[in-house]
């Protein structure tokens, strides 16, 4: 059955609104998570007035849900007068954090704004593995104490436990740990490359076991049908929402499909959002391509349900050939072998 | 009959889509559509104005549909929308 939210976000695909866009105000971070995607230099980022600017347009171009994400979001001094910005122009803010620099005062100040949801991301239950895995001491404690601060003050929170391989099978307890701390709580069990290239993170993706587990067990992933199936499987739909109803924006401007499709498509600070949105050539290539034109993928007995990622297929090396990864969630759900896994010559 | 004050709460999220305006509460994620009528409320609810003047000069003038109509739907549209916390209502201005 059709809710609300999909039939805004159908709408918003058929406008061509980009009703939802990640905007990421830094790399910088002051954990280094052992599979994190992002390469943490020193990449340039927007003036907070820059950003503010920005969201002016973004708003005035219809987007509404605004995930605020980095890096470490809170690593930048003015990350509370965007975020005072976002909420004038009344765009609902999801902010992505790893909590650790969040003490009662800022936890007072995210609380007052009206911030829709706060995303921390915990790896483990227990201290000394999720440690390990941000290669920081001390850092679960920190993050439980900030989860404790705002939900004494009433702020939504969701806990987003990352299955890797190092972490495997402790899903359960982080779920029980969640509940305890009345958070929400998401679990994804995709480790992507580096978007640099570097594909050495894609060896701490879970075993095989673990990801049948998580992928068909409804406690987990809501719905199988939310988790693992598409809307639907008419061969002439669009890839995915990046592009129709969503995009991405980097710390230095630079517009993109979606967080994964690492396709840049114009860059803020010299041409208006509006004008990458609507002219781009990378992004009207993207917004062309239908689930039908993907020459293995449009064969697969899985065409209908596999939740295939452009951006991980890219990253595995054809933007229109399989996403390995994907591949391996369809067979873990099903036992059925992909088309993407056959041999072909 | 006392007036009626309406303005927008500060714990929405809001956006016009397609002239309908949809609107967030950010504290439970619970979301709505307001249609083209409830938006002309939803935009005049700058807290000063009588409920009654924005239906007289907002709603029967766009919309072509006599007062007693007009206002009777606009309370029903208010009461709703302020069950739901995305706006207040008050006997008094809302500054």
């Amino acid at each position: 059955m059709s809710t609300l939210i999909d039939n805004v976000m159908s709408r918003a695909r058929r406008l061509g609104v980009p009703i939802s866009v990640q905007l990421d105000l830094t790399y910088r971070c002051n954990e280094q998570c052992v599979h994190c995607y992002l390469d943490h230099g020193a990449a340039s980022e927007m003036t907070a007035g820059k950003v503010k600017e920005l969201l002016g347009e973004l708003a005035e171009a219809g987007a509404l849900f605004l995930t605020l994400s980095g890096g470490e979001p809170l690593l930048r001094g003015d990350l509370f007068e965007i975020l005072e910005h976002a909420r004038k122009l009344t765009f609902c803010v999801r902010l992505k954090t790893n909590a650790t620099l969040i003490a009662a005062a800022e936890a007072d100040r995210i609380a007052s704004l009206g911030i829709n949801e706060v995303h921390v991301s915990l790896y483990c239950s227990q201290p000394a593995l999720h440690d390990r895995i941000t290669q920081v001491p001390g850092s679960w404690e920190r993050s439980l104490n900030a989860i404790r601060l705002l939900r004494s003050r009433g702020q939504n929170v969701i806990l987003v436990h990352i299955v890797t391989s190092l972490n495997a099978g402790d899903h359960q307890a982080v779920q029980a740990l969640a509940h305890e701390l009345g958070t929400g709580f998401r679990i994804d069990a995709t480790i992507i490359p580096k978007l640099d290239g570097d594909r050495s993170t894609a060896a701490l993706n879970v075993p095989h076991a673990e990801l049948v587990e998580i992928v068909t067990n409804p406690a987990y992933a809501g719905s199988a049908d939310e988790f693992c199936v598409p809307d639907s499987a008419a061969l002439d739909e669009p890839l995915c929402a990046a592009g129709h109803n969503h995009c991405y924006i980097a710390p230095d401007g630079g517009v993109f499909p979606c967080v994964q499709l690492p396709l840049l498509c114009g860059r803020i600070g010299q041409q208006r959002f509006l004008d990458i949105w609507r002219e781009s050539p990378r992004m009207k290539e993207i917004r062309a391509m239908r689930r039908g034109d993907l020459p293995v993928c449009s064969q697969c007995s899985h065409a209908a349900s596999c939740w295939r990622c452009p951006g991980l297929a890219l990253l595995a090396g054809d933007l229109r050939g399989p996403s390995v990864l994907d591949c391996e969630r369809s067979y873990a759900r099903t036992g059925v072998a992909p088309t993407g896994w056959l041999r072909t010559d | 009959m006392s007036e009626k004050y309406i303005a927008r709460s500060n714990g929405i999220a809001a956006r016009v889509l397609d002239g309908e305006t949809i609107v967030m509460n950010v504290a439970d994620s619970s979301l709505f559509t307001l249609n083209e009528q409830a938006t002309a409320i939803w935009e005049a609810a700058d807290g000063v104005t009588p409920l009654r003047e924005i239906v007289s000069r907002v709603i029967c003038q766009e919309f072509e549909v006599d007062f007693e109509t007009a206002y009777r739907d606009a309370e029903e549209v208010v009461t709703g929308l302020a069950a739901h916390g995305i706006l207040l209502v008050s006997e008094s201005p809302i500054t």
